[in-house]
């Protein structure tokens, strides 16, 4: 099904748990729809809804989750602007998790990409129908008429119905076939490209909105989970008769044990269930737990960093190959190498996950700060034995996400334990069990060798890169990257090169592995970003001339006939191909606005960097004064080609966002592991950046009409590489080994 | 029993005395605009006034707060009238929110001790708070306006 349906009012009830009257439209949007999910009736295939009500009220649902990317606000605007709704009557309702919607999670920098074309036809069917429905009134032609803010006009004789007196009308009609559809052209758009503030800004200011952390229930117990310290391992024995001494503990759980795969399931473990969250807190640390053993007990990060670094020496799998990169290199009249490496990182978004359930009859339901409603619902229904149809998931607002909340396993342990008391119960991770149970970006080591010609041009490329996968989360076996993260900002390299050789290595996982903001682009964005800038100081060009070259004429690039299947984000190839012409745009925009190629102060510099991720396009500049080996980054400037953009403002501030995300991770993100058990625990050993560490931003959008790509994770991986390619160009000094404060003092 | 004044009324909790002020607030008083972040006053996320200082909840232990002025996020101005949560709005500065109740804490109680801070005093000032989305940029500028909105008002 791909146009709007007009659908019963009853539909919406159901998955909004809201009321409508008047017009009610669905729509499909195109997404991953869960096994379970398939068999439905016709319906089942709607997944977008907006309703008119009598009262002129617009109702428009946004069935993906808010962690500070600004959607609540950016897809109901693009609704509104076709519907020619007036912004001050339109409500933003969360949906709850249903396979009607079909996919809701929210990750991969995918919400507006997906959705932005069927939010158009929702609104424009909707004003259409309204429209018609006004001249059927008037027995006017429908020529004659035109939707203008909240109310439909007729322009010969001035008169006017609004939305509202319309709606139960329109509910009768049938929706336009597709090819009907008069969508607005850009100079049209009042909302489109619009800075609207974000719908939840009053609630936050006063201090009113409500996350995962912030449910409460009547007779709600406050759950505070002691997991394992190394994963494998399960609880062997537990002393829990100091814990229930202390007051307000109302009783301990041991949760179920575990084998591998890891899945989404909770990690084993102790509970401590208490009438308030001190009182758990104290619990748990007077709880007495011996682990079993864990095959994953001798891991020690620094020590396997070694060994991965070993590996990408060797010669590994080739994903990808263009002519002979080991001739190339021998025919070469010289030869430059390069390795790299970044360590595990953890997502600390500030909310730490949170998770509320009820369980009766039955029936679970849940209130989280989840990205996944969906994967929740069927997570939690495996859990408990029960029909995914019989949890109900209330989508909270999520104190940022980065990944970490597309894992449902919080709000699994908040369902176990429901069930096992019969009470609301609230399971309130702390920042120590965020930073030490998480799951993981991969730790990375990577290796590069180019060669080049007597002109100096480089001829042969050889890449190679090592990381446990997170498909090892899914199937406890595998150990090398794998395909889907082989394509982030590795094997799509844009580079023309007459020799290229892309290889993987082998890389055992012993923690959980997950996905970060940006994923497998993060490494990659940064090895690549930084041997290119070796490059162009070692064959003596301008860092953004040895990009222009390696980047080669304007061209579409399809790394598919060199034996890469590369999967572009799950996006079709025509529509968004790699183009050189695009990264070259952002790369050369940045390059001029921040002036990277002026002379600099004394032990000033800057650095360059550009990559494409999520079908978006980055390029970043950053200014950085080194003294001694005291490093202060002063200003950045950031260019984005995302092609269409819904709300500017919002891309800016994710751009701003992804700069200091990027600055954070590179300059001391850092999660260590010995004898299995990860060592940081808090802000103290895992530092974010802080306003004083923060520069000053420049933010530019390219101007363009193409259709929308992803915004909330490619200005990540440019970031890394800029910051240490102007480090190396103030002081001399090369860091290839993330993070930074393992060498300066940043 | 402890009894302390909360924006402006007089409440009592049933509160052990080494329990930290963020978890009366938000599990038996039900202020839940006030975030818990670290639990270890690394954050700022749980920054509330005692008696007009800026402090961090979560390691506030009730025995401190018995008989003290209380300011919370929720009593900063439950219009938004506040002059730092007007120059939030007009910067657009949250983008989740989550750590913003603390940061327009800190913001206040900056500007109650500098009315016109420049760039280093709102440094040193807001270190404390960590926000993850990265808004420091307009936090930043926020509060220079919020500062003229002050000496306006």
């Amino acid at each position: 099904m791909s146009e709007i349906s007009n659908v019963s009012r009853r539909q919406f009830l159901k998955l909004t748990g809201i009321g409508a009257t008047g017009l009610v439209l669905g729509g499909f949007l195109p997404g991953f729809r869960p096994v379970w999910a398939q068999s439905g009736d016709a319906l089942s295939e709607l997944n977008l809804f907006v309703s008119i009500g009598s009262d002129d009220l617009v109702q428009i649902i946004c069935h993906r989750s808010e962690m500070g990317q600004g959607i609540r606000t950016g897809l109901p605007q693009v609704v509104a602007d076709e519907l020619m709704a007036d912004w001050q009557k339109v409500r933003v309702v969360q949906g709850l998790a249903n396979a009607e919607y079909g996919s809701q999670n929210t990750d991969g920098s995918r919400s507006v990409r997906r959705f932005y074309q069927t939010m158009r036809e929702m609104g424009a069917s909707a004003r259409t129908m309204l429209e018609q429905a006004a001249a059927n009134h008037w027995q006017v032609s429908v020529e004659e008429v035109q939707a203008k803010d909240h109310q439909v006009l007729h322009g010969k004789t001035g008169r006017s119905l609004r939305f509202g007196e319309l709606a139960e009308a329109a509910s009768k009609l049938t929706p336009p076939a597709k090819e009907q559809l008069k969508l607005k052209s850009a100079s049209e758009f009042n909302y489109i490209g619009k800075d609207l503030p974000i719908v939840d800004m009053q609630a936050i200011l006063t201090g009113s909105s409500v996350y995962g952390q912030d449910v409460q229930l009547p007779g709600m117990l406050y759950a505070s989970i002691e997991r394992t310290p190394v994963v494998g391992a399960n609880v062997k024995a537990v002393d829990n008769s100091a814990a229930l001494k202390v007051s307000g503990v109302v009783d301990t759980f041991v949760m179920p044990a575990q084998s591998e795969p890891v899945l989404f399931k909770p990690l084993p473990g102790v509970a401590v269930l208490a009438t308030n969250s001190w009182a758990a807190m104290q619990g748990r640390k007077a709880l007495a737990i011996e682990w079993t053993d864990s095959p994953h007990a001798a891991h020690d990060s620094q020590a396997y960093l070694e060994v991965l670094k070993g590996r990408v020496k060797q010669q590994g799998k080739v994903v990808r190959s263009v002519g002979d990169a080991y001739v190339g290199m021998m025919n070469a009249v010289d030869t430059f190498e390069a390795g790299y490496s970044v360590p595990y990182l953890i997502h600390a978004p500030m909310e730490p996950p949170a998770a509320t359930a009820v369980f009766n009859d039955g029936s679970c339901e849940i209130w989280a700060c989840t990205q996944t409603p969906q994967s929740t619902q069927q997570n939690v229904a495996n859990a408990l034995g029960i029909e995914p149809g019989k949890v109900k998931v209330n989508v909270t607002l999520l104190g940022g996400g980065f990944g970490r909340k597309s894992k449902p396993d919080f709000s699994v342990e908040a369902a176990i334990l429901a069930k096992h008391t019969g009470k609301p119960v609230k399971v309130s991770w702390s920042r120590e069990d965020e930073i030490q149970h998480g799951y993981y970006h991969a730790m990375a080591a990577m290796y590069f060798q180019a060669g080049m010609d007597e002109t100096g041009r480089v001829v042969s490329w050889v890449q190679r890169t090592a990381f446990p996968s997170i498909s090892w989360t899914f199937t406890g076996t595998s150990d090398e990257p794998s395909s889907s993260e082989l394509d982030l900002g590795f094997g799509d390299l844009p580079f023309a090169l007459d020799n290229l050789s892309c290889e993987s290595q082998k890389a055992e996982a012993h923690l959980r592995i997950g996905w970060v903001r940006s994923v497998s682009n993060i490494q990659h964005g940064f090895a690549i970003g930084s041997f290119v800038d070796e490059l162009a100081d070692k064959l003596e060009r301008r860092p953004r001339d040895m990009w222009l070259e390696l980047l080669g004429d304007d061209r579409l690039v399809d790394p598919e006939p060199e034996g890469f299947k590369y999967g572009n984000y799950g996006e079709s190839k025509t529509v968004f191909p790699i183009d050189t012409a695009r990264l070259k745009g952002v790369l050369n925009l940045v390059a001029d606005k921040a002036g990277v190629e002026k002379p600099t102060a004394k032990n000033e510099a800057w650095g360059i960097s550009v990559h494409r991720s999520f079908v978006s396009y980055v390029a970043v500049a950053t200014k950085v004064r080194v003294e001694g080996d005291k490093v202060q980054v002063l200003e950045m400037h950031s260019a984005i080609d995302a092609g269409t953009v819904v709300n500017p403002d919002r891309v800016k501030s994710q751009m701003e966002g992804a700069m200091i995300f990027g600055l954070s991770l590179a300059m001391m993100g850092d999660i260590s592991v010995k004898a299995g058990a990860v060592e940081q625990s808090n802000f103290h050993d895992y530092p974010l950046l802080r306003i004083n560490q923060s520069p000053q931003i420049h933010s530019y959008i390219v101007e363009s009409s193409q259709p929308p790509g992803g915004v909330g994770e490619p200005g990540v991986p440019p970031v890394a590489a800029s910051l240490c390619n102007a480090i190396f160009r103030a002081s001399g000094k090369r860091i290839r080994d993330l993070p930074i404060s393992k060498h300066m003092q940043v | 029993m402890m009894k302390f004044t909360l924006n402006g009324k007089p409440v009592s909790v049933e509160a052990e005395a080494d329990m930290p002020l963020l978890w009366a607030l938000r599990d038996m008083l039900g202020m839940t605009g006030t975030k818990y972040g670290c639990g270890m006053a690394l954050c700022g996320a749980c920054t509330v006034h005692l008696d007009g200082q800026a402090v961090r909840a979560c390691t506030l232990p009730m025995s401190m707060v018995e008989g003290k002025q209380i300011t919370t996020i929720e009593g900063l101005a439950s219009d938004a009238s506040h002059p730092v949560q007007q120059a939030w709005q007009s910067h657009n500065v949250p983008q989740c929110g989550y750590c913003q109740s603390g940061q327009m804490m800190s913001a206040a109680a900056l500007l109650a001790k500098y009315p016109n801070p420049d760039d280093k005093t709102i440094d040193e000032q807001m270190q404390g708070n960590i926000c993850r989305c990265g808004t420091y940029p307009r936090i930043k500028a926020a509060i220079k306006t919020a500062a003229k909105l002050g000496a306006k008002s």
